[in-house]
């Protein structure tokens, strides 16, 4: 008996569709976000996170009527991030059922959100999106660095002291994404997944770069991961949720079949 | 057909949404009242009282709302009554949680904080061969032993998983009312059992299959 290790199919959703861009080129229609959820709900996921990437304001009201249909149908959490920037953002969220949000480039320019959040809201619903890219040369101490506007933007934030501040600040969970691996379909970065997972007592969950399902593996025994996500790989039909978890069942981790 | 009129008492911590939608999936004919007035609670046929977020911000709305007296009132009833997370932790005498809160003391017994455990923290994860140490919250699908023959448990496999998430667990002084034991790091009350009160640490609505049959068996309990 143990607790399982957890597969989050992630839909990145722009104007009502679910797309997937690798490294934010190329971006490719992937359907209806409330169908896409029903399929993954029906396949086993343990969880599902959408992500609203979504430009502009009045998109975002079509992001909460999604967000209410998909929680009417589908009994497994749901996490959604994306423009989440004031308590009336989760707020408004939550009520359409939404059990997670998740705070991205908001907790970086003001940490403070992120505590009045897990506040107001509880701890259980604060998930902390942290973005990180490698600034270390080869050689060097392994070193890790926050950046916003989707990679391009430094901030000069060491991202394993980052993400032991927002755990401090109240965050129930790290969503860690690898900018330099993200799209790329070569592999967790797992040398900075292992490091924040070692460093703060919350769960971590891996993103960015999953290209197989050895890579799914790989994030929870040597990045320590306590959940891996993925969204190419299941939206195009490569594999299915029940062979990932099968696959990681094989290699000893314990999974929820 | 079931014209079941069910009652989720809303003390305002928490979307309650997904309680009522998961009710709604599982027996769509019956009359679902997120409410927050007592009238309605007590003519109500079944009764939910869920809960998320800090204990002493739960339990000091239940007390200024005067839903401890409704919530006993409706145990005294004998009208079937689930609590749901943090609305199981409030049916103890205490918590740990925000330095020591007192609870509703419906059973004896404390909530205690899995990293203010020392078995917990000398634990390892057995879910991977990474072997980490435990995190905190438990959060995620774990599976829960029925321990206790109950209506609630009726087409569930036992050692079928549940979803968590808690950093705080149940510990009654009587271990006859354990109906549900899970395993995280060290042993604890993932369901308790008592008359006409059935109580879970996990949340149903959010634990798909299983979730949803727990709920509909609730539907379906008479309460004895």
């Amino acid at each position: 008996m143990a607790l399982a290790k957890r597969i989050i199919p992630c839909l990145d959703v722009d104007k009502g569709r679910v797309v997937k861009g690798v490294q934010f080129v190329d971006i490719r229609d992937a359907g209806d976000p409330v169908e896409v959820a029903k399929k993954y709900n029906e396949q086993g996921a343990d969880e599902i996170t959408f992500l609203d990437i979504t430009a502009s304001h009045e998109d975002r009201d079509t992001t909460v009527h999604t967000v209410e249909k998909i929680a009417a149908e589908v009994f497994i959490p749901l996490t959604v991030g994306g423009g989440i920037r004031e308590l009336s953002d989760i707020r408004k969220m939550l009520n359409a059922g939404a059990d997670k949000v998740s705070i991205n480039s908001a907790a970086v320019y003001n940490p403070e959100f992120v505590k009045a959040a897990s506040d107001r809201f509880g701890a259980q619903c604060i998930v902390v999106a942290i973005d990180a890219k490698r600034v270390s040369a080869e050689g060097e101490t392994p070193r890790w660095e926050i950046f916003t506007h989707g990679g391009r933007k430094p901030t000069g934030i060491d991202a394993v002291e980052w993400a032991v501040r927002m755990a401090e600040y109240g965050a129930g969970e790290i969503l860690l994404t690898s900018m330099d691996k993200d799209g790329t379909k070569d592999g967790f970065d797992l040398g900075v997944t292992r490091a924040i997972s070692d460093a703060v007592r919350v769960p971590v969950i891996a993103s960015g770069g999953v290209g197989n399902l050895q890579h799914l593996a790989d994030g929870v025994i040597k990045g320590a991961a306590d959940a891996v996500l993925a969204a190419s790989i299941f939206h195009f039909g490569e594999y299915t949720v029940p062979q990932a978890k099968q696959f990681l069942r094989d290699q000893g981790i314990e999974v929820r079949l | 057909m079931n014209c079941k009129h069910i009652a989720v008492i809303d003390y305002g911590m928490g979307n309650l949404h997904s309680v009522a939608s998961a009710l709604k999936k599982v027996a769509p004919d019956i009359k679902v009242s997120v409410t927050d007035d007592p009238n309605i609670i007590a003519s109500a046929d079944h009764v939910i009282l869920p809960g998320v977020g800090a204990i002493r911000d739960c339990v000091a709305e239940i007390r200024r709302l005067g839903f401890d007296r409704v919530v006993k009132d409706v145990i005294n009833s004998g009208k079937p009554l689930l609590g749901i997370c943090v609305g199981m932790q409030a049916m103890m005498s205490f918590s740990e949680e925000n330095g020591g809160a007192d609870c509703l003391d419906f059973f004896p017994g404390r909530v205690n904080f899995f990293a203010g455990n020392a078995k917990f923290n000398q634990a390892h994860d057995e879910g991977s061969s990474s072997g980490e140490r435990l995190k905190v919250p438990h959060m995620g699908w774990n599976q829960v032993e029925q321990v206790l023959a109950h209506p609630l448990w009726h087409n569930i496999d036992n050692n079928g998983r549940f979803y968590f998430v808690h950093s705080y667990f149940v510990e009654p002084e009587n271990k006859d009312i354990i109906a549900g034991r899970t395993h995280y790091g060290i042993e604890f009350a993932a369901a308790i059992a008592h008359n006409n009160i059935f109580a879970v640490q996990f949340h149903p609505e959010k634990s798909h299959d299983n979730g949803l049959q727990l709920l509909e068996n609730f539907l379906n309990w008479n309460g004895k």
